[in-house]
């Protein structure tokens, strides 16, 4: 079976979802239960960190799903730390989706804050999935950093684009040691699937289910997407070539 | 530099001229432009817009959904203090108006505090007066220390303050501040605010620069509809938004439309806006910044609000008082202005789940500063 295993953890799912945007906790629930992802990320500002009931949190009850809070909002890595700390106390997990983005336009990574976050927290005993650009050099120093996971993004948060760091997400295949997740930028299944066709070993989808007519079957369509951009990467893609293959080849005399 | 520097250079008679002077052809270029510049924004405001006020609509309402989902942050204001020494002439709050005036006290406070928290409310804005001695920064340092561990996210729209004042209120919480500069045309401010430190139009232009130097993680800004050609002040806000995106790059910003309600006193507004043109407005902020938080007060009556949402708009309060001690004992006299829209939280929050959206109570946690 292709099981993705990420530190302590297996998952059958490749596809992670996220929990902002829904236009209640009700559906956010349904569509997550449809896309059938095993991780989804919470956002520790929309969270009660006071441990009174939290309606989100009780709507992500659902069996075989797993939390990832992540540290969205926050502007540097000491405000990184301090976030993880109360979220671990808070929400009783050591998994951390790192997100450092001190531009509130762009929401782009700062890689700097997020390595330097990233080799404490690791010492600290989080598993860390950092959030950052397809910069395949900063891939390399998080694995030396002690991440479990890397997730690059495919273009700017929310903003459906797609894959336009196609060429980067490509070389950070290639060279990782780590589990590697496309986030953000995916606005289609058809951008899901191309990811998984390249060979990353999951997605994270969600401004483009929460923000579906229907984002219930919006989450299954990201599920197969997934599962067959997945299943074609395995069963080996017929190689893409700039040339004909001539019926009659020219160099057949010489055999 | 500060933005007063840039304000210097636009002439506010060559402004509105220029806005007047926009066709449809400005209007259609702006409405298929991937980033609209202020050229764009001055189409969109202007009267050639008018005629495509659905498309502007339709074409805010989606990029809002893109950028904030089906949501409305909900927040609530605590008015903390009517003393005021400034004589705007258009204000409830004017010094010259003879209203009962109170600041509230600690115990007061949290009299009020339990009011609001039994509503839901996570997100606060404290507002007062602009008086130094009876409300300034130290009264506002103590009140944010009071209440720091009450409430996810503080915000104040209280007197502009030095850079200093705003790096210690950093520390106790303070997340927002609202500054308004009411209307950025130099020579007509003079008439509106004749007293108090608030005459000082280059102080008040300034105050944003100083939120920015601080740090502090968001920006309100607005001016008051209904003083100044509603559309030339906005090109002028828009102008600031601009500046100030592009030099405190860490900052959110968020905008406000107030439009002069009636009050104790006589004012009434010379260039008011209607409705439809509100709507305009709305929609050419979205569509000029996709980033940009867009907050509709309850000024603005049901009917108005309940269309808005989506529309642009992303943050809304609700069940609000505007005399301090309001929530725990009513008193009518005391008011800034009458609200519009008098329905509770429970019953917003009940029109934005049939709308369609979730009412967003908690969008901030104070774990995530230093």
């Amino acid at each position: 079976m292709d099981i993705l295993r990420i530190a302590d953890k297996e998952f059958k799912s490749r596809l992670f979802t996220g929990t902002g945007k829904f236009n209640s906790n009700e559906m956010m629930a349904e569509a997550i239960q449809a896309s059938g992802s095993e991780l989804v990320t919470v956002a520790l500002k929309r969270v009660d960190m006071k441990g009174n009931n939290d309606d989100m949190i009780d709507h992500l009850n659902i069996p075989g799903l797993n939390l990832l809070p992540n540290t969205s909002g926050v502007r540097n890595a000491k405000e990184a730390i301090f976030a993880a700390q109360l979220a671990r106390e808070a929400l009783g997990t050591n998994w951390l989706k790192l997100e450092i983005h001190p531009d509130p336009k762009y929401l782009l990574p700062d890689g700097e804050e997020t390595l330097k976050a990233c080799y404490e927290l690791a010492k600290d005993g989080f598993v860390i999935l950092p959030y950052i650009h397809a910069d395949p050099v900063l891939c390399k120093k998080l694995e030396d950093a002690g991440a479990s996971a890397v997730m690059p993004l495919g273009s700017p948060i929310g903003t459906n684009q797609g894959l336009i760091t196609r060429d980067f997400l490509k070389i950070i295949i290639e060279q990782s040691n780590l589990p590697v997740v496309v986030d953000a930028g995916i606005g289609s299944p058809s951008h899901a699937a191309e990811a998984m066709e390249l060979g990353a070993d999951a997605v994270l989808v969600n401004t483009a289910i929460a923000v579906a007519k229907n984002p219930k079957q919006m989450g299954r369509a990201f599920k197969m997407s997934v599962e067959a951009g997945r299943i074609a990467y395995l069963s080996g893609l017929a190689k893409v070539s700039a040339y004909a293959e001539a019926s009659s080849p020219l160099t057949s005399f010489l055999s | 530099m500060s933005f007063y520097h840039i304000h210097e250079q636009y002439d506010w008679d060559e402004v509105s001229v220029s806005i007047q002077s926009k066709s449809a052809f400005d209007v259609e270029n702006a409405l298929n432009a991937v980033n609209p510049d202020l050229e764009d924004f001055k189409a969109l405001i202007s009267p050639a817009a008018a005629s495509y006020l659905e498309q502007m609509a339709q074409k805010s309402f989606q990029l809002t959904q893109r950028r904030f989902g089906k949501i409305i942050q909900m927040y609530i204001p605590l008015y903390l203090s009517n003393e005021c020494a400034n004589g705007c002439i258009y204000c409830g709050f004017n010094c010259k108006n003879q209203i009962n005036r109170c600041t509230l006290t600690k115990e007061q406070i949290l009299e009020e505090v339990k009011h609001i928290k039994s509503m839901g409310f996570e997100h606060l804005l404290l507002v007062t007066g602009e008086h130094p001695k009876k409300c300034g920064v130290d009264y506002v340092e103590e009140v944010l220390t009071l209440l720091k561990s009450e409430f996810a996210n503080l915000s104040i729209e209280i007197a502009p303050m030095d850079l200093e004042d705003y790096y210690r209120l950093k520390k106790h919480g303070l997340n927002t501040v609202y500054v308004y500069q009411e209307t950025y045309n130099k020579h007509r401010y003079p008439e509106y605010h004749p007293k108090g430190k608030k005459a000082d139009f280059k102080y008040r232009l300034e105050t944003p620069d100083r939120i920015g130097q601080a740090e502090i993680h968001r920006i309100g800004l607005g001016c008051l509809l209904g003083l100044e050609d509603w559309r030339t002040d906005s090109f002028y806000t828009a102008l600031h938004l601009n500046y100030l995106e592009q030099k405190y790059w860490k900052t959110k910003y968020s905008i406000s439309f107030p439009r002069l309600r009636p009050h104790v006193g006589s004012f009434q507004p010379n260039h008011p806006i209607n409705d439809r043109q509100l709507v305009q407005l709305i929609c050419a902020y979205r569509i000029f910044n996709q980033e940009l938080e867009i907050s509709l007060s309850t000024r603005e009556n049901a009917y108005f609000r309940d269309h808005m949402m989506g529309i642009g708009v992303t943050s809304m309060s609700a069940g609000s008082k505007t005399e301090p001690g309001g929530y725990a004992n009513p008193d009518k006299e005391l008011k800034q202005f009458d609200v519009s829209d008098d329905r509770t939280s429970d019953e917003i929050e009940r029109v934005i789940r049939n709308k369609g959206f979730e009412a967003v109570w908690k969008d901030w946690d104070q774990c995530l500063v230093m």
